[in-house]
């Protein structure tokens, strides 16, 4: 535990501000230095750090104090921090480098971290010092608040934003007879345009609160105690009050900075490691601080900052912080709103809008140039998650426009029985279907783990964690449970955890320096880790191999197992084996020597597969090569990121309907395309006729005959989102249908993201973008074609050419665990 | 006291990759080198669902599980958090090129871990 002599030579870091933004920094901190600094926090109020989110629904008597709590007093011990709770720092002297609370406490620092928070603004009306007013910001208030609603009758609520109408509806909850003032015309207007803020008025006033909209206040109104009567508005009118709550805004706390001569201009002003400008020892996180001229008030930036504060605190100088985009949700029970951007339309923009009003209903898209750029939803909020994140990567939805107000999960999800109201489902409901977690077990995971983010919750319950269908409901629930999903909101995702760089700046990377190893990718791009992980070196050896074809090579110990066994690893550790058959052909012959392989192996499964080809399961490891040359068929890669099948239809050899020789193209295609490697699986099909029988429609690449040539289809998903594929163009010949779905697949080979199928790329970079490459532009589509042909020319097959393929023969063989090597050696 | 058996030579086994050895019974035991050429032994199976864990992607001193990417720890067996469970440790002596691991060890660890 603690060791003196270290103790002594640590550096001091002092945090001022007890709170969520301070104390996450710490953690963050703790978490990749334990035992750099000594650590001392100083609190003004008198509890441990907790979670200010979730005061409203303590309001509303549903969580207590103790439930929000987020670090108890023994989380402090056991970290050895210093604590100073009740004790306000109210000087900085930054030539001595001490700080000093109002209780004389006095700490010496090598760093100090501000986090100070905000203030309720208290609006400089006449009889705001009167008994019976109160703002709404930390616990004391939150008392108060409960504490007056046990004897008194009427509540007036000075704010109709985010954090006045939490308090109404606390108050309601409590008895309290609850009147909301508000300023502007309708309620949160910084979050919602005029319809959406109605409806959200509507169903409050069905919960009994009342409004008075457009109203100012101008004074307080004593009774003959110096406790307020009533409030006054601008033209004389009042209405009675026993408590005023002020919830008209916040102001960042920055008086000790300022006293301390630090730069403040609508808050302390920081750079992008969050350190002060005016002094580089002090940093300032979270409310108090102003990151290029906006304080952020949410919680999700606010834990961003912290993390990289603690990078640069930690002298990894490693993480920047640009700035958050931020959405909203309001957290009164039975109430879904979302809003995102810039959701007010008008001007150049176009608004597509849904409304039900009698269904409580609403929602607004709005665009600008093809590309989303705001959103507001009530009542139905689950594509919340998906519309920020589309505004966030600004990309083109021109393609997607038609389909856009339906949502993502509206587009064939399976797997949580088509829910979209996490609040309305049963605790033992299945949230995620892939992982079979329920909505009680995701709920009872945030509470006693004290998870925040998406990720904590997938990595702790694996809910979502594996096809993300589920991911809105997810954050519903962290909305209702953690009071708001705080996933950092970056406008690009880093690959993985060795590096910041996203997918697509380490593919740019590989071509502009002509990278052919891992290691010069890992060394030119500063990962953090000496060699990568299991998610990042699989992505970096394909983007090598498929940007230098012929020149990088491959590594086997950075692929999957399947890549690396070229057979599909099964649950109990045996394998499968799937051989190709060309177009979903195959003899008698080849029957033959399957039927000998099973039984000379004594394989348990033979399976027809969905692709028209045979599986064998539940072959030993030992047996896989004998197992490939007795069946002595080219490996059907059934086990890789590459080509799998061309599935094909009769076709007009033999079909009545046929207008084209299907199962021909297929196998063209098939002999064409086969030891392909790509981002994901790619799965082809070809139908002699538009009766589509080889179910075209669902494939990465699908062909149909029809009379006068071929239709091509592309991005087509048969999996967790079935997406029907969509039509790119018509040619004469089967020579023209080579050409271009050999290019598309070429453009996907060279563009996609490793792990991102066809469907997801064409919606990433836009059909246009594709039509424009294949169709537009002949001389690039031939290019694109004679690049395939290149990378595929000579290509082993690696169930024969071991040595070509590098395949290390030596896993096949186990090791004796006893005395043999005893005389070799 | 150790009773070392000789098991393979260092080379036997790939750089970020692994060797199964066999036993008289139990579970096979997975050898990893590492990029630096250390030699860590985990019995062949993931705490997590029983997969091969001789067949995963090694990377620092980690495997991460061919079958659900649990990602277990090569020094302690243990996965990595927030999963909870922890795969049994052998120990490993390399001497000269030569890869050892302990006989009783071999008979004993382990094996009631054995997936059926």
């Amino acid at each position: 535990m603690k060791n003196d002599a270290h103790e002594l030579a640590r550096p001091r870091l002092v945090v001022v501000g007890n709170g969520m933004a301070g104390v996450r920094a710490v953690e963050e901190l703790l978490a990749i230095a334990p035992q750099m600094y000594d650590i001392t926090i100083f609190g003004a109020e008198p509890h441990p750090n907790y979670n200010r989110i979730l005061l409203s629904p303590v309001l509303a008597g549903e969580q207590t104090l103790e439930q929000i709590i987020l670090n108890p007093l023994s989380w402090y011990a056991q970290q050895g921090i210093t604590l100073h709770k009740g004790s306000k720092v109210v000087q900085i002297d930054r030539a001595k480098r001490t700080v000093r609370a109002d209780d004389g406490t006095e700490a010496a620092y090598d760093r100090l971290l501000l986090a100070t928070g905000s203030s309720p603004l208290i609006l400089p009306v006449p009889g705001k010092e009167l008994k019976g007013v109160i703002a709404y910001r930390d616990i004391a208030d939150t008392e108060a608040m409960i504490e007056a609603a046990s004897r008194l009758r009427r509540a007036v609520v000075i704010g109709g934003g985010l954090l006045g109408l939490e308090a109404a509806n606390g108050l309601k909850q409590r008895g309290m007879d609850v009147s909301v003032v508000h300023i502007m015309p309708w309620l949160m207007e910084r979050q919602l345009d005029q319809a959406a803020g109605r409806l959200l008025q509507e169903s409050l006033e069905r919960r009994g609160i009342r409004f008075l909209l457009g109203a100012q206040t101008q004074a307080l109104v004593p009774d003959g105690d110096g406790r307020v009567a009533a409030v006054q508005f601008q033209g004389g009118s009042t209405i009675a009050a026993d408590l005023v709550v002020m919830a008209a805004g916040i102001r960042p706390n920055t008086e000790l900075a300022e006293k301390a001569g630090l730069l403040v201009n609508r808050g302390i002003v920081v750079n992008d490691t969050l350190q002060t400008v005016t002094d580089p020892r002090i940093y300032a996180v979270g409310e108090c601080a102003a990151h290029r001229g906006i304080a952020y008030g949410l919680v999700a930036p606010l834990f961003e900052q912290g993390k990289v504060c603690a990078t640069h605190l930690a002298h990894f100088g490693i993480g920047r912080y640009g700035g958050s985009a931020t959405s909203t949700k309001l957290k009164v029970t039975g109430i879904d709103l979302f809003s995102a951007g810039t959701f007010m339309g008008g001007g150049d923009s176009e608004d597509i809008v849904m409304s039900d009003p009698y269904g409580g209903v609403y929602k607004k898209l709005v665009l600008k140039d093809d590309k989303l750029i705001g959103a507001c939803l009530y009542g139905d909020t689950v594509d919340g998650s998906w519309y920020f994140k589309l505004i966030r990567e600004g990309r083109n939805v021109a393609d997607i426009r038609d389909k856009l107000m339906f949502g993502e999960s509206n587009i064939g999800d399976v797997g949580h029985e088509g829910h979209n109201r996490a609040a309305a489902m049963a605790d033992a409901a299945e949230v995620c279907g892939c992982n079979g977690v329920s909505k009680g077990a995701i709920c009872r995971a945030i509470k006693d783990k004290g998870l925040f983010t998406l990720d904590d919750v997938r990595k702790h319950t694996k809910a979502s964690a594996s096809c993300g269908s589920c991911t809105g409901l997810v954050e519903q629930l962290l909305m209702f449970t953690a009071g708001g999903d705080y996933s950092a909101a970056p406008t690009r995702k880093a690959m993985c955890g060795c590096t910041d760089h996203s997918h697509q700046e380490v593919r740019d990377a590989i071509r502009t320096h002509h990278w052919l190893a891992i290691a010069e990718v890992h060394a030119g791009m500063n990962w953090r880790s000496s060699n990568g992980c299991s998610s990042c070196r699989p992505a970096i050896n394909y983007y090598l191999l498929s940007t230098w074809p012929k020149e990088a090579q491959d590594d086997p110990q950075s692929r999957f197992v399947n890549e690396r066994s070229h057979a599909n690893i099964q649950k109990d550790g045996s394998y499968s084996v799937v051989p190709r058959m060309w177009g979903g052909e195959t003899t008698a012959d080849e029957l033959r020597r399957i039927a000998n392989a099973v039984d000379k192996f004594k394989i348990p499964t033979v399976k027809v597969t969905g692709g028209q080809r045979i599986d064998l399961l539940g072959v030993k490891k030992e047996d896989l090569p004998a197992v490939w040359s007795e069946i002595g068929m080219p490996s059907g890669h059934a086990y890789a990121k590459a080509l799998r099948t061309v599935k094909t239809c009769v076709g007009s050899q033999w079909c009545r309907f046929g207008t084209q020789d299907s199962t021909q193209m297929g196998k063209d295609l098939e002999r064409a395309l086969w030891r392909m490697y790509a981002p994901h699986k790619v799965k082809l099909a070809v139908s002699g006729c538009p009766r589509n029988c080889a179910e075209a429609g669902i494939k990465d690449v699908g062909v149909i005959g029809v009379d006068s040539g071929w239709e091509i289809y592309v991005a087509g998903n048969g999996g967790i989102k079935t997406e029907v594929a969509q039509f790119l163009v018509k040619v004469k010949t089967p020579e023209e249908v080579l050409e271009c779905s050999g290019a598309f697949l070429q453009l996907y080979r060279e563009e996609g993201w490793y792990l991102e199928r066809t469907v997801h790329y064409v919606s990433r970079v836009g059909l246009d973008h594709v039509k424009h490459k294949i169709v537009d532009e002949p001389a690039g589509r031939k290019a694109l074609w004679e690049r395939l042909q290149f990378s595929l020319d000579g290509e082993p097959d690696p169930w024969f050419e071991f040595e070509k393929a590098r395949l290390d023969l030596r896993q096949f063989q186990a090791l004796a665990g006893h005395r043999i090597l005893e005389a070799a050696t | 006291m150790n009773d070392w058996i000789a098991v393979c030579q260092l080379k036997d086994i790939p750089t970020l990759g692994a060797r199964r050895v066999q036993r008289e019974q139990g579970p096979e035991v997975a050898l990893f080198r590492t990029e630096e050429d250390e030699v860590f032994a985990l019995v062949d199976r993931c705490p997590h669902k029983g997969g091969p864990l001789s067949q995963g992607i090694v990377f620092g001193r980690q495997v991460a599980c061919p079958l659900h990417n649990w990602v277990i720890s090569l020094e302690s067996g243990l996965a990595r958090a927030p999963d909870e469970g922890c795969a049994a440790r052998f120990a490993v002596k390399v001497d000269g090129g030569i890869v050892m691991l302990d006989a009783q060890e071999l008979r004993t660890l382990g094996i009631e871990r054995a997936v059926a």
